[in-house]
């Protein structure tokens, strides 16, 4: 661990300079106009402790996001209509729902391929068209339909998550269930054991390590589904109902807390598979 | 002209485990057909302990697979236990020992030996029962909850051969089990599977690359040769039953490993 800290610190500063540098140069012409305006004249110092000070720049300093962060869940209630941990969590409850629907189906799709002929001729070329159209085009649609048959709220977003999440499994999935080998699956045959018992004893335990990284992927999808879900509807809660409220009213500083918001949630969830799946696999014995 | 030495055991055919006519095997490749096995015909009684030695692709696996059901003839006969090879594997009337241990990972000593009992359907203490007794004869008690990797390569194999005698199938079909352990440790595993055999009265069939082990462990040995395989020599071994590791020193033992290699011979200078 300890070892780690020197490289990744190394690069988290430099990150920082960098954003605080890009962040001079992309807010001092408001800058300047304002001065310009009120017909003071800037020094370097006055420029840069403007630039990283404005109500709406165009890029806002780490500082400031961070104070924006701070404000908007330590210090505000979770109930608020305001409060980031109120947003991320609509948010992170359509990205479960999605996760795990997409999940099951992905799973399901995968076993009919493996195990129907049928389906293996079939599904796939359906499931790659399926990813190869953009989901900003489905996604309203998607909410619209649903919207016309009764069902809005949490269910259309987790639908777009599913959308987004089901892909990988699939594709991860199949190759884990095939991955046994053809001695493997000769053993099986000696003991004269059915295609049910195959499953559960070998093909499933096999395709463990296929199925996580599947997941983490996964995880990441949902999280990006639920949030595009939210942007066409003019979604009242979320994150992505935060995103679209900022750039209405150019509230950059709200859009960067609610992008470094998701980007904590997609990075504190996928390592959270991360940790599932080196438990499970070292209790398997195969990592 | 070979085909004349191959001797004919005298083994009354309704006596026979695995009895196999005129046996063919042809795979289509993509690079043409293979004549895998040509003509192999061969009886091997009730408790005999028969060595399949050859020189690589004779088709020493490919015939033991035929015996398992896991491939099918081209044409001729086999029966196993008088029935046909997929009737006596849906009656798990063999166990099988491939080349590598394969293990499953996931599962301990234990719970890879119970295995094949979970799928049979075993009473759980049945299977209890069982692993415990075939790890006792294969000297594993005490591992049996310990993960594969932590054992070795040798006790590993061990394992599997457990794994294979922990139902009740009187034939036990191995394929070059000791192929990948070293000297000392194939000595030592050849021995215990003397014992084992003497003990439990199964039907084996062996494949190996090995004369010495060929000649130490069987009753009866079968010589192949490639392209196409077939048999070219069947040698009843005059070894008596009981078999200490020095008999390999003896010139009972030096003849029959004479005749072995002769055959073996004889089967390349007819390419
Ligand atoms: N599934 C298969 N498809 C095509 N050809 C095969 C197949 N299995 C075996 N063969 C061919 O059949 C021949 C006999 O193979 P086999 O594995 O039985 O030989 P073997 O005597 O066991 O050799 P080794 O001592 O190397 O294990 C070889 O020429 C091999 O290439
Ligand atoms: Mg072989």
């Amino acid at each position: 661990m300890s070892r780690n800290t020197l490289p990744v610190l190394t690069v988290v500063l430099a990150i920082f300079l960098l954003w605080y540098i890009a962040a001079i140069f992309l807010n001092a012409a408001w800058a300047h106009d304002k001065a310009t305006r009120s017909g003071e004249v800037l020094t370097t110092q006055t420029l840069v402790a403007d630039t990283w000070s404005q109500e709406k720049p165009k890029l806002p300093a780490p500082h400031q996001v961070g104070a924006e962060i701070w404000k908007t869940t330590v210090e505000k209630k979770i109930t608020s209509k305001r409060s980031l941990i109120y947003h991320s969590w609509v948010t992170l409850s359509a990205t479960l729902i999605g996760f795990a629907l997409g999940t099951g189906l992905g799973i399901a799709l995968a076993v009919g391929i493996v195990y129907n002929r049928t389906m293996d001729m079939s599904v796939m070329p359906w499931v790659i068209a399926s990813q190869t159209i953009p989901i900003l085009a489905i996604a309203p649609m998607i909410i619209v339909v649903l919207n016309a048959v009764g069902i809005s709220g949490l269910l259309p977003k987790a639908m777009i998550s599913m959308y987004l999440s089901f892909f990988p499994v699939v594709v991860g999935m199949v190759k884990g269930l095939r991955s046994p080998d053809a001695m493997q699956l000769d053993q099986m045959r000696t003991w004269n054991a059915s295609a049910t018992q195959t499953f559960w004893r070998l093909r499933l335990p096999c395709s463990m390590p296929f199925l996580f990284t599947s997941l983490k992927i996964a995880m990441a999808a949902s999280l990006v589904g639920a949030i595009v879900g939210e942007l066409p509807t003019g979604a009242v809660a979320g994150l992505g109902a935060r995103l679209l409220a900022g750039s209405y009213y150019g509230q950059t500083i709200q859009i960067w807390s609610a992008l470094i918001m998701a980007a904590a949630l997609a990075a504190a969830l996928v390592a959270l598979i991360g940790f599932v799946q080196r438990m499970t696999l070292k209790r398997m014995g195969m990592a | 002209m070979q085909e004349a030495a191959v001797q004919m055991p005298d083994t009354v055919p309704g006596q026979s485990v695995i009895s196999a006519h005129h046996l063919d095997l042809t795979f289509q490749t993509n690079d043409g057909p293979v004549h895998a096995l040509k003509d192999v015909s061969l009886d091997i009684a009730k408790g005999e302990f028969v060595s399949f030695i050859g020189p690589s692709g004779c088709g020493k696996t490919t015939f033991l697979r035929c015996m398992a059901d896991l491939e099918h003839p081209t044409g001729g006969e086999i029966t196993v236990n008088g029935v046909s090879p997929e009737e006596a594997r849906r009656s798990r009337a063999y166990g099988y020992v491939f080349q590598a241990a394969g293990l499953y990972p996931w599962r301990t000593i234990g719970g890879n030996v119970r295995l094949p009992l979970e799928i049979m359907g075993y009473s759980k203490a049945e299977q209890a029962e069982r692993v415990a007794r075939v790890l006792e004869l294969v000297e594993l008690a005490g591992f049996e909850n310990k993960f594969p990797w932590q054992l070795s390569g040798g006790m590993q194999q061990r394992a599997s051969i457990a794994r294979a005698l922990a139902f009740d199938a009187d034939i036990l079909l191995m394929d070059e089990p000791f192929g990948a352990l070293d000297e000392i440790v194939r000595d030592h595993l050849n021995e215990q599977l003397l014992k084992l055999w003497a003990r439990t009265q199964k039907t084996i069939a062996f494949v190996t690359h090995s004369i010495p082990e060929a000649v130490y462990l069987s009753t009866k040995i079968v010589v192949m040769s490639p392209r196409p395989g077939r048999i070219t020599d069947v040698i009843d071994s005059p070894l008596p039953p009981d078999r200490p590791l020095d008999i390999r020193d003896t010139p009972a033992f030096l003849e029959v490993a004479h005749r072995v290699r002769e055959g073996l011979r004889a089967g390349h200078g007819d390419e």
